[in-house]
């Protein structure tokens, strides 16, 4: 059994796990890091990116400025951005049976795997986790597709200019490997190969793997997975949550007794406290709304913007802000909205039970009815018309590279009084900053990850017990900024097995046993070929070996044995002791049976029947196994 | 002999009161908990003293799964648990845990209020009934307890209704609730997985229909409701709340959006609004059509359907409204006034506002009563569609009916077809019968027995079908037995049985077939050997080596797949039998061989024994 890991980001996971002649890819996450590296792609054509200047070498060598573009002494490529796939060349995918998909956002590179690697198999995931994915998937198509950039850099990709280049270009990896975005086409193609499954759900496949989903608390429809025959059992730990956030409680009991545990999806800010975040985010927004300002929060649409809005609706009202719009801008503002209040069986209890009033379970319903929250597909249209300021802008993308929130950049950027507050943890907000600076507008960072934090891992560990646990490498050693934080890593016995990309990992199992089925009779024989003219020869009765008589154990206790011989009609018997046991003599049969603790050799005639006379009474002083 | 038993308590050769007990594997479920619309009696609840006198009934049943929230299915379930005694698991789909309580409640208040039954269960026992009901996912697996799982199914029908498995080991049994094979205007059509039942116990209420396509039923149904608004008639629609009732409101209002109609439509209870928001929240668990668009226009708000207007229902005919609204143009104003569809509950005309307008409307034969579903027997819905024009009414009173009555089999059961098919789907060994009438089973069971070949069955209420079954017995196989069986040329073949030792360990319900040297090992037994030696006097003149040699290639010449050997101090062995000349015997012309074999190798020994025994072939000379 074997892990091939196709992915170094650690919560971003695609791993192949082979595991009894199925091929099963763990999750198909996107590193979408590597779109910090490009310019911003704006919505309204903005000078101030398009006068910047090209980037030269220190000889002065401009050839590449055409690709390169300077700002604030940092380098971007201006060409259509591009993101790092999960590793194609490890292993052969078309080879893989099955993806199973642990949540939304773990699902971001399947049209690059179904599409175009000859993938022929099925893809399991959750009802919400295939909706959402697919909003995220949609917005990130429409985000990227409907500002058409011409121009597509490559010659900096090229390994004798990219050592030239200054970091992070110079040190980015498998820049050869990174590719465009996927279509609608591709999109849809791939969503139609997955099937839906609920939790809980068991799952066989071909007869020898039956994978189960099982909640993990982090986002609608999230899950981990069993992977299991009938005596090994191998648990995928992939973003989970014990926060009581929306999702329905993580189910932590299912993943005991696992031989190998995988984990992956911990939480990117293992310092910041979540709620703690929540708090800093509302004062923050309240205090440059307050102040005349405009608040930007680059996010997702899905996932912990649901949270953010729970808490605005509590929060506004008592801090006086009611009258200030929120604003929702994404191509699938609608429909993550509409999708949110629908799926109440995987909702927290709390959430469960408002829907049996009925009720949304989501006071988002509340907001949009009462006007103070509104959504838009985009900045143009409806928006312009209704647009007031001051006001809390809620849109994509979170790298700050590509959506509506790069035209609030531009616009918001000059003046202090606006801020920009970053709750997603995807990405660095330094580096999602660069190509602003300088930038005049407030930043705030209050990274909210739900995901396990380290101190919960290994309760969580201690609780399961997995007999191992592999993990990515960076979640083996404190993070490389903290580096005298020995507590932020994973702490278990034996360690935890740790890889990195490209690498192939042997799971240590010991296979010991198999399932059969045993039936209460034996079946029947087959039938001897009944050979009418053939002449029988000798050779035909020469008996099978291969059938196997059975093992014995015990002892004979000669007294006993002597009575039994005479009671069968055997007479004159002479007993003699030896060293190790008893010799019992059958004179009149010429026969001699050697007795001791373990074994027993009968020495006679060629007389079978009174062979087999003397077997039986053996026979019965022992027991067969 | 393990065996199914399953005795139907309501439901056998009837419609109403569904409930059936099945004990599986040493499991007792109970199937359903319904009331029969056609009782005010005792009648109306199964009678639960059958499954215990005396003890409680938590202890007799593991769980109790409830298929769908209509209430001959789970009608009797507060009186069940919370009058009668029961405190174990209850399990249904979430929408039916939302919906159900509502209807309950509502049929209390019916009961209660309006007949002013006493000894009727509480709000208060509803609500503690509610409470120990376990919300299931579909095709979730739940575990009841270390045995017993079972795993839902989408059946159609209404809004949550889902089919179940029932399962312990390598037994099980599915229950079927209602179910609709046909995808209708809001709901999927049923399916299961070949999940291959012991049992597969199914609802026959349509077990003799074959019914014609669904768009020509709503087409007729469509064109009799426009027919009486026409000429100014009122449309009565019978309906329960949930259900039908939505998909009917869906083919109204498109087609009144489609025809600009103005007619109004009412719907009945307060409950609609509630009932149309359920719909709304639980949009997974409808057809894909209308999944696929609910972000755009979520199809469960309606335009055209507004609440009850009482003055609307007093006018027995023909009347004279208040001026409302811009008349349409498409319609007379005089027509106008008078005409209108309502929806009104409960479905069955047994109780409530159905029948309190269907008496006010009755007398006039411009009006219409169009039953959309099923009546039970003894119901007023089930008299008029049967021809009674008289209706005898409390209080000795005779109603007439003048009004148009017309059936339309709206109501979402699989018709014969559609079981057949279902039947088909899963592949059960035998099929059960409930939730029909005996006549139109007894032509299903052959149906199904002839065409199927499955063993078919249809106890009524209080009889008990009994099948045997063959469990299959998992073990575990150690990987060194098996592959000591592998090593001998065959491979093990799915699904075929074949014969091999081992020995078996059986410790807390985990069984291990194991090679019997391990055996021995992990019970710290030392093996005991038996061996045998047999003189076997050959006649031979020669010297013992040739004799030897002799006797090598003789067994050699007759042994062609054993390894035969000749070891350089002059003993033959074949496989581990030790053939040796023995100390030199007084008559020259005999020479004495020594066979020796331990028991394990007791066939080949005693072969050779008695081949040696007929002597050695003449050598060539």
């Amino acid at each position: 059994m074997k892990l091939y890991c196709l992915s170094g980001h650690p919560t971003l996971p695609c791993n192949v796990l082979k595991f009894k002649s199925t091929t099963i890819m763990l999750d198909c996450g996107l590193d979408m890091t590597s779109t910090l590296n490009f310019l911003p792609l704006p919505l309204v054509q903005s000078p101030r990116l398009s006068n910047l200047p090209g980037w030269s070498l220190k000889d002065g060598n401009a050839f590449l400025d055409k690709e390169l573009k300077e700002c604030s002494g940092h380098v971007f490529v201006d060409s259509v951005p591009e993101f790092c796939l999960p590793e194609t060349e490890l292993i052969d995918l078309s080879t893989v049976d099955v993806i199973l998909i642990s949540n939304y956002h773990c699902m971001m590179a399947l049209p690059y795997i179904t599409e175009h690697t000859g993938f022929t198999g099925t893809v399991y995931a959750t009802e919400p986790t295939v909706q959402i994915g697919r909003l995220l998937m949609e917005e990130l198509v429409n985000f990227i597709e409907r500002v058409p950039k011409a121009q597509s850099a490559s010659l900096w990709k090229n390994k004798d200019i990219q050592r030239l280049l200054p970091s992070p270009l110079k040190d980015a990896v498998e820049v050869s490997t990174w590719r465009r975005c996927y279509t609608m086409q591709e999109v849809n193609s791939a969503l139609s190969k997955i099937q839906l499954v609920g939790y809980s759900q068991k799952i066989e496949l071909f007869g020898a793997v039956q994978v189960t989903p099982l909640s993990s608390g982090y986002a609608l429809g999230s899950s981990n997975w069993i992977i299991q025959s009938h005596y090994e059992k191998v648990s995928y730990v992939s973003g989970s949550s014990l926060l009581t956030t929306h999702p329905q409680p993580m189910d932590q009991a299912s993943l005991k007794n696992s031989d190998v545990l995988v984990l992956t999806g911990l939480t990117q800010i293992p310092t910041a406290n979540p709620d703690g975040m929540v708090g800093e985010f509302c004062s923050n927004l309240a205090l440059t709304v307050r102040n005349g300002g405009n608040v930007l929060v680059p996010c997702y649409p899905s996932g912990v913007i649901y949270d953010l809005l729970e808490c605005l609706y509590q929060y506004i009202d008592s801090a006086g802000l009611s009258s200030v719009p929120l604003y929702f801008i994404s191509p699938v503002a609608n429909s993550s909205l509409e999708f949110s209040q629908i799926f109440a069986e995987w909702l927290c209890h709390n959430k469960q039970s408002k829907v049996y009033l009925p009720e949304p379970p989501f006071p988002h319903a509340e907001l949009i009815q009462t006007n103070k929250l509104k959504h838009y597909p985009s900045i143009h249209g409806d928006f312009s018309n209704d647009f007031r300021q001051p006001c809390v802008v809620f849109t994509g993308h979170p790298s700050l590279r590509f959506g509506d929130v790069v035209h609030f950049m531009e616009l918001w950027g000059k003046s202090s009084l606006n801020t920009v507050i970053f709750t997603e943890p995807d990405f660095s907000y330094l580096e999602a900053l660069a190509p602003y600076q300088p930038l005049a507008m407030k930043c705030i960072y209050c990274p909210i990850d739900t995901r396990l934090n380290f101190i919960q891992v290994s309760k969580l560990l201690k609780e399961v017990q997995p007999l191992h646990v592999v993990c990515p490498e960076q979640y083996t050693q404190p993070p490389p900024a903290q580096s005298h934080r020995m507590d932020l890593m994973i702490d278990c016995q034996p360690p935890a097995m740790s890889y990195r990309r490209a690498e192939v990992l042997a799971l240590p199992f010991k296979r010991r046993y198999e399932k059969i089925e045993i039936m209460p009779e034996p079946p029947p024989r087959p039938a001897q070929p009944t050979s009418g003219k053939k002449r029988k020869r000798v050779s035909d009765d020469v008996p099978d070996c291969k059938v196997l008589k059975p093992l014995l154990s015990g002892s004979i206790p000669v007294e006993q044995f002597v009575q039994t011989l005479e009671k069968h009609g055997f007479s004159d018997i002479k007993v003699e002791d030896t060293a190790k046991g008893h010799i019992v003599l059958l004179q009149e049969a010429e026969t001699l049976i050697q007795i001791e603790e373990d074994s027993t050799h009968i020495i006679c005639d060629n007389d079978e029947m009174l062979r087999v006379r003397l077997r039986d009474l053996v026979l019965k002083f022992l027991q067969k196994f | 002999m393990p065996e199914i038993r399953v005795t139907p308590l309501g439901a056998g050769q009837d419609v109403g009161r569904s409930c059936i007990l099945v004990s599986i594997a040493g499991k007792n479920v109970m199937l359903d908990c319904g009331m029969h619309m056609g009782f005010n009696d005792d009648r109306r609840f199964p009678d639960f003293s059958y499954i215990t006198q005396n003890g409680r009934l938590t202890d007799f049943l593991d769980c109790v799964i409830i298929s769908h929230f209509h209430l001959d299915h789970c009608g009797a379930l507060p009186y069940f648990s919370e009058m009668v005694g029961y405190d174990g698991p209850i399990y249904m789909t979430h929408p039916t845990q939302a919906i159900c309580p509502i209807l309950l409640e509502d049929y209390r208040k019916i009961a209660v209020d309006k007949k002013g039954e006493a000894n009727f269960f509480t709000s208060q026992m509803i609500k503690d009934c509610m409470k120990k009901v376990v919300a299931v996912h579909l095709h979730q697996t739940v575990q009841v307890d270390d045995e017993l799982e079972i795993k839902a199914y989408y059946a159609g029908h209404v809004l949550g209704a889902a089919m179940f498995q029932i399962k312990v080991g390598s037994e099980s049994v599915v229950y079927t609730g209602d179910y609709n094979m046909t995808p209708d205007r809001h709901l999927g059509a049923a399916w299961i997985d070949k999940c291959r039942p012991n049992l597969l116990i199914t609802e026959s209420t349509y077990a003799t229909t074959i019914r014609d396509s669904k768009r020509c039923r709503e087409r007729d149904f469509l064109k009799k409701v426009h027919e009486t608004v026409e000429r100014g008639g009122k449309v009565l629609i019978p309906v329960f709340a949930l259900g039908r009732a939505q998909e009917l409101c869906i083919l109204l209002e498109t087609f009144w959006e489609r025809m600009n109609l103005k007619v109004p439509i009412y719907f009945s209870t307060g409950l609609t609004e509630k009932a149309n928001h359920y719909y709304k929240l639980f949009i997974p668990w409808t057809n894909q059509k209308i999944r696929k668009t609910f972000v755009q226009r979520n199809m469960f708000e309606f335009k055209h359907i507004k609440a009850f207007d009482r003055a609307f229902a007093d006018n027995p005919g023909p009347m004279v409204r208040p001026a409302a609204g811009p008349a349409s143009t498409s319609t007379p104003v005089g027509l106008l006034s008078s005409a209108g569809v309502v929806f009104a509950t409960p479905g069955m005309l047994h109780a409530g506002q159905s029948l309190q307008i269907f008496r006010k409307w009755a007398g006039n034969e411009k009006n219409m009563v169009i039953m959309p579903g099923y009546c039970v027997q003894g119901t007023v819905g089930h008299k008029i569609l049967s021809g009674q024009r008289k209706l005898e009414m409390e209080g000795r009173q005779v109603l007439e009916v003048k009004m148009q009555v017309e059936y339309m089999s709206f109501s979402a059961h699989a018709d014969a077809k559609g079981i057949m098919q279902l039947v088909g789907q899963a592949e059960p060994e035998s099929v059960l019968l409930v939730h029909g009438e005996a006549k139109k089973m007894e032509f299903l069971k052959q149906k199904i027995e002839q065409e199927l070949r499955v063993n078919c069955y249809m106890p009524a209420n209080g009889e008990t079908v009994t099948l045997p079954t063959s469990p299959s017995i998992p073990v575990g196989i150690s990987l060194g037995l098996l592959k000591r069986e592998m090593a001998q040329g065959l491979l093990p073949e799915a699904k075929k049985p074949r014969l091999l030792h081992g020995t078996l360990i059986m410790k807390d319900s985990n069984f291990r077939l194991v090679s019997s040297e391990q055996a021995l090992k992990e019970l710290g037994l030392a093996e005991h050997q038996l061996r045998f030696t047999c003189r076997v006097h050959l006649h031979d003149t020669r010297k013992e080596q040739e004799t030897a040699l002799r006797v090598y290639s003789h067994l050699k010449s007759v042994l062609k797949d054993h390894c035969v050997q000749h070891l350089p101090d002059g003993s033959v062995t074949v496989e581990s039998v030790l053939l040796q000349a023995a100390a030199p015997s007084e008559d020259p012309g005999t020479k004495v061989l020594l066979v020796s074999w331990t028991y394990q190798d007791e066939e080949l020994g005693s072969f050779l024994t008695s081949l040696l025994k007929k002597g050695l072939p003449q050598a060539p000379s």
